[in-house]
C-alpha cells in the first residue's frame, strides 16, 4: 500500500467514520460505537481509495464537496424554514455575501498590472477561518437588516422581501466594479491547507505532521478540501441536533405551529422569529464562503435565483423540512439528480436532435423542468418528504409517547 | 410617574399613528420623488431628459400595471402570492412569438414598428396566458386547497411553476434575447416641448390604458366582477353568501393571466424578449401590488404608476440596472410605515 492511498483515504475517513458512527447501533456503549464507527469508516475509505479508478474517484470527491456545501446551506434553510416556518426565497443573498466576504477577507488586493485587471475593496489577507468567520457576520448583519421590518408581516411579505435583497445584492455584485471587480470574476481565493499539498509545505504546522501529508500531490487537493467541508457539515449538524433539543430549539418550533398561542404563554415571537433568521441566514454565509474557497473564482452570475435558492429549497423539502439529517441527505440527493441527468440528458442527446436540431444544445434545461416537477410533485403527494420531522425531539416527552 | 409614561405612550402611538397614515404615505412617495428630482437637477440633467423620463415612467408603470393587477386580483382573490406571475408574463410575449411566426409579415402599420399581425398575436396570446393559469390550478393549486395548505405552500409550488415555465420557454426558444422584428428602426419622435418617445411607447400606453377601462369596467359592472371584489374583501362572507368559488377562480385566472400576457407582449414590444424578463419584473410588480394593497385592482394601477415612473426617473443618476433595486426600497418603506398598503384599512394587512 502507498503512501498516498493511506493519506487519501485517512482525509475520506472523517466523513465515512462519521457516518459510520452514527450508523451504529444505539445498544452499544458510546465508546465501542466511536471505535467501530471510527474503523468501519475508515476501511471504507481505504476500499474506496484501492478500488475505485483514480479519475472517478476525483469525481467522486469533488461531487462529495458540492454536496457538503450545498448540505452546510440547506442545514442553514432548515433553521429558517424547517423548524420556525420562515419563507426566504432569497437564499442566494446570504450565500454571495457570504462567498464575497470571506474573498474580500483572505485575498490580497493586487499590485502593479495586476491592479489594473481586477478590483476590490479590500484585501486583509486574512486565514481561511476568519473568512469564514467574516462571512457569517457579514450575512447575519444582512440578515438583521432585512428581517427587522418584514418578520413582524405576513409570512408573505418576507419572501418577496427576500427575493428583493437578493436580486440587490447580485445586482451590486454586477455592477459595483470597486466592491469586487464587477462583472468580471474574482480570482484568485486562496485554499485552506493547500500548502499540504506542495513541497514547501505549511509553516505553521508541526514537522511530523507535516510529514504525514508529505505524499500528497497538488492533485489530491480535494481530498483535503473535502475533510475541511465535511468536518463543517458535520459541526453544523451537531450543533444545529443540539440546537434543536434545547428550549430554544422547541421554542422556534411552537413559533412555527401556533404563533399565538407561543405569544400568549410569554413567549416573545418576534425576537425568536428574528433569532432564527439570523441564525439560518449565518450558516448560509458559512455556505458561501466554503463555495468561494472552493471555486477559486467567483462571479455574481453564480449566485443566480435557480442554482442558490431554488435548489436548496428542493433539497430541504426532499429530504424532509425540519429534520436535519433529512436536510443533508437531500443535498446530496438532489445534487445527485443535478449532476445524474447532466449525463442522462446527455445520452439523449440523439433522440432530442431527431426532435429538433437546437435541441441537444438545450438539453441541459430538460434538468430545470425535471426540479420544479419534483418540488410541485414532493408538494402534492409528500409534503414531509423522504424523511419527516422527528416528532418528539425532547428526551422529556419522546420516550414515554413514543 | 405613571401619568408620564402614559403620556409618552400616548404620543408614540400617535405618532406611529400619523406615520402610517395613508396621507404620510402618499407625502413620502411625492418626497421620494421630488428629493429624486431635485438630486438629479443638481447634477444638471436637463428638465426636458427629466419629462422624457417620466413619460417613459408612466409608461413602464402602465406595463406593469397589466402584470400587478393580475398578481393583486389572484393574491386577493385566491389568496396566492403568485411567485410565477412573471413568468406567465414571459409566457405571453414568447407565445405572442409563436403566434408571428404563423401569421404574414404585414407592413408597419403608421408610425409603429409593428405590423397588424402583432395585434392578431396579442389577441391569440393573451387568453392562452389565461389558460395556462387555470390550467397550473387545477392541476396543482386546486389539490392544495383540498389539503387547507397554508398560504406559503402555495407559494412555494407557484415559485416551482414559475421555474417549470421558465424551462419549457427555454426548452423552445432557448436563452438568447430575440425582438419581434429585428432589424427594424424604431427612432423616437418629439412629443412636445422637446419630449422624446417612440410610437410604440405610446401605442404600449393607450393599450395598457385601454385594457385597465375594461378591467375596470368588468370589476364594477359585471356580477362576476362583484363576486371577485366581495371574494377579495372577504372570503368566508362570500362563500356564506353563495358566490360560485369555482367560477370566481377560473375568471380570476383568465383574467389576470390574460392581462400579464398582454404586459409581457408589451414589454416584450419596448425591449426585447429574454426567458428571465418576468422574473426580473416579480419584484417591481409585487412591491406595487403592496404599495396599493392586495386584491385592490385600483392600488395595483396606482402602484405600478408610482414604482414605473420612480424607476425612471431614477435612472436619470443611477445606473439603470438599478431599476428593481429602486422597487425594493419603495417596497421596504411600504412595509415599514404601512403595511397595508394606501387603500387599506388600518390595522388590516
Amino acid at each position: 500500500m502507498s503512501d498516498v492511498v493511506l493519506v487519501r483515504s485517512l482525509l475520506l475517513a472523517i466523513p465515512l467514520a462519521f457516518l459510520a458512527t452514527r450508523a451504529m447501533p444505539r445498544r452499544l456503549p458510546p465508546a465501542a460505537r466511536l471505535v467501530l464507527g471510527v474503523g468501519a469508516g475508515w476501511l471504507a475509505a481505504l476500499a474506496l481509495v484501492l478500488l475505485v479508478p483514480v479519475g472517478i474517484m476525483a469525481y467522486l470527491v469533488s461531487f462529495a464537496i458540492v454536496g457538503s456545501i450545498y448540505a452546510v446551506i440547506a442545514l442553514g434553510l432548515n433553521v429558517q424554514w424547517g423548524y420556525t416556518g420562515l419563507f426566504n426565497i432569497g437564499i442566494a443573498a446570504f450565500f454571495a455575501v457570504g462567498a464575497f466576504t470571506s474573498a474580500l477577507f483572505t485575498t490580497t488586493p493586487p499590485t502593479g498590472a495586476a491592479a489594473a485587471f481586477t478590483q476590490q475593496a479590500f484585501g486583509l489577507g486574512a486565514p481561511f477561518l476568519v473568512g469564514v468567520l467574516a462571512a457569517g457576520v457579514a450575512a447575519g448583519v444582512l440578515a438583521a437588516v432585512v428581517g427587522g421590518p418584514t418578520l413582524r408581516l405576513r409570512d408573505d411579505y418576507l419572501a418577496i422581501a427576500t427575493i428583493g435583497i437578493a436580486e440587490l445584492v447580485r445586482l451590486i455584485f454586477q455592477n459595483e466594479r470597486w466592491l469586487a471587480n464587477g462583472p468580471q470574476p474574482f480570482r484568485g481565493i486562496p485554499q485552506p491547507l493547500s500548502c499540504l499539498v506542495r513541497d514547501a509545505g505549511c509553516p505553521y504546522l508541526p514537522a511530523p505532521l507535516m510529514e504525514l501529508f508529505a505524499p500528497l500531490a497538488p492533485r489530491d487537493y480535494t481530498y483535503v478540501y473535502l475533510a475541511i467541508t465535511a468536518l463543517f457539515v458535520i459541526v453544523t449538524f451537531l450543533v444545529l441536533e443540539r440546537a434543536i433539543r434545547s428550549p430554544w430549539g422547541r421554542l422556534l418550533r411552537a413559533v412555527r405551529e401556533e404563533e399565538d398561542a407561543a405569544a400568549m404563554n410569554g413567549k416573545d415571537v418576534a425576537r425568536a422569529k428574528l433569532q432564527a433568521f439570523v441564525v439560518g441566514a449565518v450558516i448560509m454565509g458559512i455556505g458561501g464562503a466554503l463555495y468561494a474557497h472552493y471555486m477559486v473564482a467567483i462571479d455574481y452570475s453564480h449566485f443566480d435565483p435557480l442554482y442558490a435558492t431554488f435548489i436548496i429549497w428542493v433539497m430541504l423539502m426532499l429530504g424532509g423540512s425540519g429534520n436535519n439529517r433529512g436536510a443533508i441527505i437531500g443535498a446530496f440527493v438532489i445534487w445527485g439528480v443535478w449532476t445524474g441527468a447532466a449525463f442522462a440528458v446527455d445520452a439523449l442527446r440523439p433522440v432530442l436532435a431527431a426532435i429538433s436540431p437546437e435541441l441537444p444544445a438545450r438539453g441541459p434545461y430538460l434538468r430545470l423542468m425535471l426540479i420544479a416537477l419534483l418540488l410541485i410533485f414532493i408538494l402534492l403527494f409528500r409534503p414531509k418528504g423522504l424523511i419527516g420531522e422527528e416528532r418528539f425531539v425532547s428526551r422529556h416527552t419522546g420516550e414515554r409517547e413514543a | 410617574m405613571s401619568q408620564v409614561v402614559s403620556t409618552r405612550m400616548r404620543l408614540e402611538e400617535r405618532v406611529k399613528r400619523v406615520l402610517g397614515s395613508r396621507g404620510a404615505l402618499i407625502a413620502l412617495l411625492a418626497l421620494l420623488i421630488v428629493a429624486m428630482w431635485l438630486l438629479a437637477a443638481a447634477q444638471g440633467i436637463p428638465g426636458q431628459r427629466l419629462l422624457s423620463l417620466l413619460v417613459r415612467g408612466v409608461m413602464l408603470g402602465g406595463i406593469l400595471a397589466l402584470g400587478a393587477i393580475g398578481l393583486s386580483l389572484i393574491f386577493g382573490v385566491l389568496r396566492i402570492p403568485n411567485f410565477a406571475h412573471g413568468d406567465m408574463m414571459t409566457a405571453g410575449a414568447y407565445l405572442a412569438l409563436l403566434a408571428l411566426s404563423f401569421l404574414p409579415l404585414g407592413a408597419p402599420l403608421g408610425p409603429f414598428s409593428f405590423g397588424y399581425e402583432l395585434l392578431v398575436a396579442l389577441v391569440v396570446a393573451m387568453p392562452l396566458v389565461g389558460l395556462l393559469g387555470y390550467t397550473v390550478d387545477r392541476l396543482v393549486f386546486r389539490r392544495l386547497r383540498a389539503q387547507r395548505s397554508p398560504p406559503v405552500i402555495m407559494a412555494m409550488a407557484a415559485l416551482g411553476s414559475a421555474f417549470l415555465v421558465r424551462s419549457l420557454i427555454y426548452l423552445f426558444w432557448g436563452a438568447d434575447f430575440v425582438f419581434y422584428y429585428t432589424g427594424r428602426a424604431r427612432p423616437a419622435i418629439e412629443l412636445f416641448a422637446g419630449i422624446r418617445v417612440r410610437p410604440d411607447q405610446l401605442f404600449i400606453l393607450g393599450l395598457a390604458l385601454a385594457m385597465i377601462v375594461l378591467v375596470y369596467l368588468l370589476l364594477e359592472r359585471t356580477k362576476m366582477g362583484k363576486a371577485m371584489r366581495a371574494t377579495a374583501d372577504n372570503p368566508e362572507l362570500a362563500r356564506v353568501t353563495g358566490i360560485d368559488t369555482e367560477s370566481v377562480i377560473r375568471w380570476t385566472w383568465l383574467i389576470g393571466g390574460g392581462l400579464a400576457g398582454a404586459g409581457g407582449i408589451m414589454y416584450g414590444l419596448d425591449a426585447q424578449l429574454r426567458p428571465e424578463m418576468g422574473w426580473w419584473l416579480l419584484l417591481p410588480l409585487f412591491a406595487a401590488v403592496i404599495l396599493g394593497t392586495i386584491g385592490n385592482a385600483y392600488g395595483a394601477l396606482v402602484g405600478a404608476l408610482v414604482i414605473g415612473i420612480v424607476w425612471q426617473v431614477s435612472t436619470a443618476f443611477l445606473n439603470p440596472a438599478y431599476g428593481p433595486g429602486v422597487a425594493f426600497v419603495i417596497l421596504i418603506l411600504v412595509l415599514l410605515f404601512r403595511p397595508q398598503g394606501i387603500f387599506g384599512r388600518p390595522g388590516g394587512s
